[in-house]
C-alpha cells in the first residue's frame, strides 16, 4: 500500500467514522431504535473483536500460526479472568510474546 | 460547586485520564502496523473512537486492503450512532456548531458518564469533562506510543506484536462477563466470529476474513418470519 493509499484509508474512515457520530445526534431516534438495528449493533462489537483477536494471535498472512502471540494471548486471558488492570494485561502478554520470540527465535 | 458536581467532575476527568493512556497501546500498534505518526495522530484526533482505531489499524497490520480495514472500523463505529440517540436529550445541543462539536466525543466512555450523572445539567459536565480529558490525553498518548514504537528492536517488536490481540482481548472481555446484558449470546457471538474468521483466512485476502465474520454472525442471528423478536 502507497503511503498516498494509506492516507486516503486514514481519512475516509476518520471522517466516516465522526458522521456516523454525527448522525446519531442528527437523524429521527425511530430510525436507528428498530429492534433489527439495535440487535445487530448490540452485537457486532463482540463478533469484530473476537474475530480480530483470533486473526491477529493466530494467522500469519493466509496461513494459521501459532507463536509468542498466541502464548501472550493465552497470559492476557487468565490475567483478564484475574482481574487484573488493562495497562497490566497488555505488559504481561508483551513480556511473554518476548519470552517466546528470544526462546525460539 | 456542590458536593455532586465535584463527584461529577472528578469521575469524568479521572475516566478520561485513565482511558485516555491506552492511547500508547494504540500509537504502538498504528506504528506495528506500518503507519505513520502522523496518520496515527490523525486518526486519534479525527476518527477518536477506540475500537475503531484498533479494528483499522489490525487489519492493515494482518495485510488486509483499504476497503476491510474502512469496514471494520465503520462496523464498530455505528454503536456510537446508537449512542448519539441516547444522548440527544440529555445534550440537547443548540444549533448546527454545538451538534458538529458534541457529535465528535460522542464514544463508550463518555455516553456512559453521561447516562450515569444525576441529572441532565450533570450529565452534559461529565460529558464535556471526560470528552476534553480523554480527548487531550489520548492524542497526546498516541504520539508518544508511536514514537516509542518506531525506536524498538526485533524483540520488543514481537512483544508489540503479541500485545495487539491482548489489546482486542481486553475490548471483548467486559461483553463477555454475567452482568453485561445477554452474556451467553454474547459468547456465542464471539465464538462464531473468531471461528468464521480463522476457517476464511486461508481462503480470502486478508483483512476480509474480519468483515466477513461479522456479517456472516449477523445473518445467522437475523429475525426469522413467524419467530417473535426477542426482548
Amino acid at each position: 500500500m502507497t503511503d498516498g493509499t494509506l492516507w486516503a484509508v486514514v481519512v475516509a474512515a476518520s471522517v466516516g467514522c465522526y458522521l456516523l457520530k454525527l448522525a446519531g445526534l442528527s437523524v429521527p431516534a425511530a430510525w436507528v431504535q428498530r429492534p433489527w438495528t439495535t440487535r445487530v449493533v448490540d452485537f457486532v462489537p463482540a463478533a469484530l473483536l473476537a474475530a480480530l483477536v483470533a486473526v491477529q494471535a493466530a494467522t500469519a498472512g493466509p496461513a494459521l500460526a501459532a507463536d509468542g502471540r498466541l502464548a501472550g494471548l493465552a497470559v492476557a486471558a487468565l490475567a483478564l479472568a484475574l482481574r487484573a488492570p488493562f495497562i497490566v494485561v497488555l505488559v504481561l502478554a508483551g513480556a511473554t510474546g518476548a519470552l517466546v520470540h528470544v526462546l525460539t527465535g | 460547586m456542590s458536593a455532586a458536581r465535584t463527584a461529577t467532575l472528578r469521575d469524568a476527568v479521572g475516566l478520561g485520564l485513565a482511558v485516555g493512556l491506552y492511547g500508547v497501546a494504540f500509537g504502538a500498534a498504528a506504528d506495528a502496523a506500518g503507519l505513520h505518526v502522523w496518520q496515527a495522530f490523525v486518526m486519534s484526533a479525527v476518527m477518536f473512537t477506540g475500537a475503531s482505531q484498533f479494528a483499522l489499524v489490525g487489519v492493515l497490520g494482518a495485510g488486509g486492503g483499504g476497503p476491510a480495514a474502512i469496514g471494520s472500523a465503520l462496523l464498530l463505529g455505528t454503536r456510537n450512532t446508537v449512542y448519539g440517540v441516547r444522548l440527544l436529550p440529555l445534550l440537547r445541543p443548540a444549533g448546527v456548531l454545538p451538534r458538529v462539536g458534541a457529535a465528535h466525543w460522542v464514544i463508550d466512555e463518555t455516553t456512559a458518564l453521561a447516562v450515569a450523572a444525576p441529572d441532565r445539567r450533570l450529565a452534559r459536565l461529565a460529558f464535556l469533562a471526560g470528552g476534553a480529558t480523554l480527548y487531550v490525553t489520548w492524542n497526546a498518548t498516541t504520539v508518544v506510543g508511536a514514537l516509542g514504537a518506531a525506536a524498538l528492536g526485533e524483540t520488543a517488536q514481537a512483544a508489540l506484536d503479541a500485545v495487539v490481540p491482548a489489546a482486542f482481548l481486553a475490548l471483548l472481555w467486559p461483553r463477555l462477563q454475567r452482568g453485561f446484558p445477554e452474556a451467553a449470546a454474547q459468547r456465542r457471538v464471539a465464538l462464531g466470529g473468531a471461528v468464521v474468521a480463522l476457517l476464511l483466512t486461508p481462503v480470502v485476502p486478508p483483512g476480509v476474513q474480519v468483515v466477513a465474520a461479522v456479517v456472516a454472525v449477523a445473518l445467522a442471528g437475523r429475525p426469522r418470519r413467524g419467530a417473535a423478536v426477542p426482548r
